[in-house]
């Protein structure tokens, strides 16, 4: 992947602006408090959001290694847009938080280029890049008050006494924790610690902001929760944030764009409808949301379609992504939701038998486990909806899908 | 609860839950109490009785009391400034005559002796010469033994220590006496144990100080090492502490030495020999080397508690290295600065065996004058007082500490 | 032990030594604890077991060679060795205690008066000793019985002053002629009494000086000229240490031990100038549960034929009369009995410091504090 060239553009501009007005009106519509966060922006005298064409953050051919015999990220290449909330997802270990603690400062890249806003800040001390962070455990320091963590950054830059006390106000405003000035970190719940911590995080007014498994900590409810309460205020703020995750719900949820990092390399970056639908290669097929894989090889190359032969039991047509000649070995990705039972004849280019071996209700779906071309773990999600013929555990039925839908990618 | 405007809760059959609950714990706390019995018995029997004892010793005229009862009730009226009567030399002729009996004459002339130097000779000569006799009269024998049996101070000694308990020993561990206007100084050239306190607490600071600046940084790079290399270094500093105060003692005997290997070193890098053996500067440099894991440790623990990312975090706030280890790392480390900082101050104030070996006469601590009084003096109500008042200056210290720092604050690990 | 073979071995040798003297206060410590405490630490003792206490290192060689091994042999009895270092508070404890486990005891004069009066000591049945008239004046006291006669001296180091060595008291506190560290024992006893002599008083008037307010300031002014230069020693054995190891260059001893060092090698020299003439005594712990074997022991040991064994094995002198014609004449000259070396000798005045000790090493450990 080679670096992004922007240049700017006032139309790409305009539109992002109007992205972000739409954005915010649906936000002021679900969120209670968005008239709060709109005082904390004037309050701090954010300008809205404006996004310049070319990469705010921009990681030019970046490898890191800690041993010098093994490369934790490889050849990295990654232009992060002025304004937008970017997740790097992945398992661990797969360099997305060395990414990110060379962004911060924290790690030196071995080789290549960090800029910042247009300068290589690769030598630039952490304390000296005026990036917000946000950490795994919040990293409150226990033995000062809320008030005296948030005032932190800004005695460090010596703002007046009024000044801080201001801007203290409005950020506590801004997450809902007026009332929890004097308090210590060790007499607030974890969510209210991690709020703190975003406070804390923006008090300054960075323009980047840096989050590492922020809710990693918190229960289930308390996440999903902070994920939008997150979203909320980086639409609000237009703040740039870099979120690292392993959760591949919530860098959907939040993110502009995601990057998807493997084995030290991304392996696909791109929008997270982008991510689900048109997934790359079969990794991120795989992280990405459930997927159906099956395990073929390519009788026909054709363009925009493709026909893999699947064990000795049928062909399959799908899309051809990651595969360039016939013969290759390919896995074929296919969504569950993208499976059609009995479709009528025509309506899909693939057609097959299978045996219902199992059926878990879900509520909103059901999801069966059939037996289809000797793949016993072929899931189908059923919407529990009106015209859904019932399953039974051991009958035959007849599934089908699209050429379209199921893409034929690289041999995982 | 006789007067409780609620009826009480019952249990379904009837039974105050109150009387239920009490009966359900009592059992839970007979056991809680059974496990720590056995430790509370030991503390008991070899600590707070033995304490208990040594305050004791430290007030009781033990040589005297019981043995001197008739003169204590003869000078009762005596108005302390005049050669008492006759009555009064009759009654301590008369004590004395029955302590010779028991061998205990020794003794109280011993206890006298503390307050009155010269009392042991004029004592054993006039037990000896009331012994042969039958009657009195006794104050003109006396007299015509020895003049100091006129002296008021004599006879005031004797009634101080003829009562059940004497504040002698308490105040002569602070350099004071009982003069015959009340409390005064010892003279100076009998002004020892002040200083001692003094350059006990003086010597277990400067330890403690010298612990600490030695040992936080150490601590630091222990807490921030990677594993397997802290752990190397982890054994150098503990390889110390496993072996014997004795060895590590005598080590230090042999290098400080006029003869040893660092003045070998000094003679030939600056041609001159330094006194180090038998100074306070050696006294000091070994038991900083012995007394460093004590201060190192609890920091130690403290420190690998503190999440890296509290540093970063400041960092990312905009504060300066510096500025985010002095202001965000370094309180958190307090409480195992304050932890190690006591145990070792308070470890220091009772060493011995280290400065007796390794200091000078100047440096010896309150202990070595614990075990000097015991052992060649045989002045057990001494040794008990000076005991007894390290041991309430170190209890008065560490409750000041306490408010001062707050010792729920503090963690040893 | 050999330290016949040079300073490391001195080294240890004196390390050695002040360890074992710590470890003894230390066991004192504990014997503190145990007094303090309710508790008594039950001992088996066999019946057949002697535990003798004495001041350790040389002294307590020669003992073990004159009498100890020789009555073993002789009786089957075990002889348990302790050392101490003077700390009668020992004994005092252990009575406290009601646990005595020692049951023969050497002890100096001070302390064969002092234990005495404090009932400390059983009171001797000489009728179990032997002839108490056949022992020199001054050595059959009610709760002691003489064993020898030491003195303590000074001895420098040959090696140091070839030539134009020093040779009276008066050159112990000259640190112009005769500079270097000198070591003395901590302790007011005997060291005021030389300091007086050296500053002039004559020897008879010594206790004299002594006993008024202006006398003690003398002895300590004349201390103080040469205080930066002392190395106070506290064992017996510490003294030939320091000297072999060059921490001092001369020092006070117990004769026998510097002897008993010349013996082995060393180039030490005594000066006898002035040499502080004393005796020490066994005594029977009041409170032992072995004293007929005790009695039994000090019978032999006062033996004129055993007590004259010792005088081979140090350079201490008999109290037995019959004992002294049997010494081996070649040896006579380094004992401190000998003609030529008891000129000046002085003796100590034990009542004087009977009733002084307390005050004057109250005194003394300000001075040493200043």
């Amino acid at each position: 992947m080679k670096p992004f060239n922007f240049r700017i553009d006032s139309k790409a501009e305009l539109g992002s602006y109007k992205k972000v007005r739409h954005v915010e009106a649906r936000a002021n519509e679900t969120f209670r408090r968005s008239s709060k966060v709109s005082a904390y922006r004037e309050g701090v005298g954010l300008k809205r959001m404006s996004t310049s064409g070319s990469a705010f953050v921009n990681f030019i051919d970046v490898q890191k290694s800690y041993d010098g015999e093994t490369l934790v990220v490889k050849d990295l290449n990654l232009p992060i847009r002025r304004g937008e909330f970017l997740t790097l997802l992945g398992p661990s270990g797969s360099g997305k938080t060395t990414t990110l603690m060379m962004l911060a400062g924290f790690e030196v890249p071995t080789h290549g280029r960090i800029e910042l806003d247009g300068r290589e800040i690769n030598n630039v001390a952490p304390h000296k890049r005026n990036i917000g962070m946000v950490f795994q455990n919040y990293a409150l320091f226990p033995h000062m008050t809320v008030e005296e963590n948030l005032a932190f950054p800004l005695a460090v830059r010596k703002l007046s006494k009024a000044d801080i006390d201001r801007k203290i106000e409005n950020a506590l405003a801004m997450v809902q924790l007026s009332q929890m000035r004097k308090r210590r970190p060790a007499q607030l719940s974890g969510g209210q610690q991690q709020r703190v911590a975003l406070a804390r995080a923006l008090v300054f007014d960075p323009k980047l902001v840096l989050m590492d498994e922020p809710l990693g900590a918190l229960d289930k409810q308390l996440r999903e929760h902070m994920q939008l309460e997150i979203k909320h205020i980086h639409q609000s703020l237009g703040v740039t944030v870099v979120y690292v995750t392993h959760d591949q719900g919530e860098a959907l949820t939040m993110s502009d764009r995601v990057a998807v990092f493997n084995d030290g390399a991304i392996q696909q970056l791109a929008s997270p409808a982008d991510l689900y639908e048109h997934p790359q290669n079969s990794f991120v097929a795989q992280f990405i949301g459930e997927n159906n894989r099956l395990s073929g090889i390519v009788t026909e190359l054709n363009g925009s379609h493709c026909r893999v032969k699947v064990g000795d039991a049928g062909e399959i047509r799908a899309l051809p992504v990651g595969i360039s000649n016939v013969g290759a070995k390919t896995t074929l990705s296919l969504r569950p939701e993208r499976v059609r039972i009995n479709p009528g004849d025509g309506a899909c280019a693939n057609q097959f038998e299978a045996r219902v071996e199992e059926l878990i209700y879900l509520g909103d779906h059901t999801r069966a486990r059939v037996q289809v071309l000797g793949h016993a773990n072929f899931v189908i999600k059923v919407p529990n909806s009106e015209g859904v013929p019932d399953l039974e555990p051991g009958s035959t039925i007849r599934i089908g899908w699209r050429a379209e839908d199921c893409r034929a990618l690289d041999a995982f | 609860m006789a007067i409780a405007d609620r009826a009480p809760l019952l249990t379904i059959d009837g039974v105050s839950l109150r009387a239920r609950l009490a009966r359900a714990e009592r059992s839970r706390k007979l056991k809680a109490l059974g496990l720590i019995l056995p430790l509370f018995l030991f503390v008991l029997i070899t600590f707070l009785i033995p304490l208990g004892r040594m305050g004791y010793k430290s007030v009781v005229n033990e040589e005297t009391f019981g043995r001197l009862d008739h003169t204590n009730q003869a000078l009762s009226e005596w108005d302390g400034q005049s050669v008492p009567d006759e009555a009064a030399f009759a009654a301590l002729a008369a004590d004395l005559k029955a302590a010779q009996e028991q061998r205990q004459a020794g003794e109280i002339a011993k206890r006298i002796n503390y307050e009155y130097a010269g009392a042991i000779s004029k004592f054993k000569s006039i037990t000896r010469t009331v012994s042969k006799m039958e009657t009195g009269p006794y104050k003109e024998v006396f007299l015509e033994a020895d003049k100091v049996w006129g002296d008021p101070r004599l006879w005031r000694t004797i009634r101080n220590a003829s009562g059940h308990y004497t504040s002698y020993y308490w105040l002569s561990s602070i350099d004071l006496r009982h003069g015959a206007e009340g409390l005064e100084s010892v003279p100076p050239d009998q002004a020892v144990f002040v200083d001692v306190y003094g350059r006990t607490f003086w010597i277990a600071g400067v330890v403690t100080v010298l612990t600490l600046i030695l040992g936080f940084p150490v601590a630091y790079l222990l807490a921030t090492q990677p594993a397997h290399r802290a752990n190397l270094l982890m054994i150098f500093v503990m390889l110390p502490f496993w072996t014997s105060l004795l060895v590590r003692t005598t080590a230090w005997f042999v290098l400080l030495r006029s003869e040893g290997p660092l003045n070998d070193l000094a003679e030939m890098i600056v041609n001159q020999r330094f006194e180090m053996i038998f100074t306070r500067f050696g006294t000091i440099v070994a038991m900083t080397h012995i007394q460093l894991p004590f201060t190192l440790l609890p920091i130690y623990s403290v420190m690998k508690n503190i999440p890296p990312s509290h540093v970063r975090a400041a960092r990312s706030l905009g504060a300066g290295p510096f500025h985010a280890f002095w202001k965000v790392y370094f309180p958190q480390t307090v409480p195992g600065i304050a932890a190690g900082c006591l145990l070792t101050f308070i470890l220091c104030l009772g060493y011995y065996i280290t400065p007796a070996l390794v200091g000078g006469p100047r440096d010896q601590m309150v202990s070595y004058y614990v075990a000097y009084y015991m052992n060649n003096i045989i002045n057990f109500g001494q040794a008990a007082a000076l005991g007894a008042i390290l041991l309430i200056i170190t209890m008065v210290l560490y409750w000041a500490y306490n408010k001062l720092v707050g010792i729920d604050k503090m963690k040893l690990g | 032990m050999d330290a016949s073979d040079g300073a490391p071995s001195g080294l240890l040798k004196n390390m050695e030594v002040r360890v074992k003297q710590l470890l003894s206060l230390t066991v004192s410590a504990l014997a503190v604890a145990a007094v303090f405490s309710v508790v008594d630490v039950p001992k088996a003792v066999a019946a057949d077991q002697l535990t003798i206490v004495s001041w350790g290192g040389a002294y307590q060689e020669s003992q073990r060679k004159a009498y100890y091994e020789p009555y073993m042999k002789e009786t089957g009895v075990k002889i348990v060795e302790e050392e101490y270092d003077g700390e009668l508070g020992k004994l005092k404890a252990m009575k406290e205690a009601g646990n005595v486990t020692w049951d023969v005891m050497d002890v100096d004069s001070g302390h064969a008066l002092a234990g005495c009066d404090e009932g400390l000591l059983e009171e001797l049945d000489y009728s179990k000793i032997g002839d108490k008239s056949k022992f020199l004046p001054g050595t059959a006291l009610d709760c002691a019985v003489g064993t020898i006669a030491y003195s303590t001296i000074f001895a420098y180091n040959a090696d140091v002053y070839k030539e134009n060595p020093p040779t009276t008291l008066m050159d112990l506190f000259d640190t112009t002629k005769y500079p270097g560290k000198r070591g003395l024992l901590k302790k007011p006893f005997g060291n005021l009494e030389w300091a007086l002599i050296a500053d002039g008083v004559p020897a008879e008037k010594v206790y004299d000086v002594l006993s008024t307010p202006e006398g003690v300031d003398q002895a300590f002014k004349k201390l103080d000229t040469i205080k930066k230069d002392i190395v106070w020693w506290e064992a017996g054995a510490q003294p030939p240490e320091l000297l072999a190891n060059g921490e001092v260059v001369m020092t006070s001893a117990w004769n026998g031990r510097i002897g008993n060092a010349i013996k082995e090698g060393k180039n030490f020299k005594i000066v006898w100038d002035y040499q502080e003439f004393d005796w020490d005594y066994w005594v029977i712990p009041a409170g032992t549960k072995n004293v007929d074997l005790a009695y039994d022991f000090i019978k032999f040991a006062s033996d004129p034929k055993q007590m004259s064994q010792q005088s081979k094995y140090i350079a201490y002198a008999p109290t037995h009369v019959d004992a002294i014609k049997l010494v081996d004449p070649a040896i006579a000259p380094t004992l401190p009995t000998y003609p030529d070396n008891m000129k000046t000798a002085i003796t100590t005045d034990l009542v004087f410091w009977a009733d002084n000790n307390e005050e004057l090493t109250k005194r003394f450990n300000a001075w040493l504090a200043q």
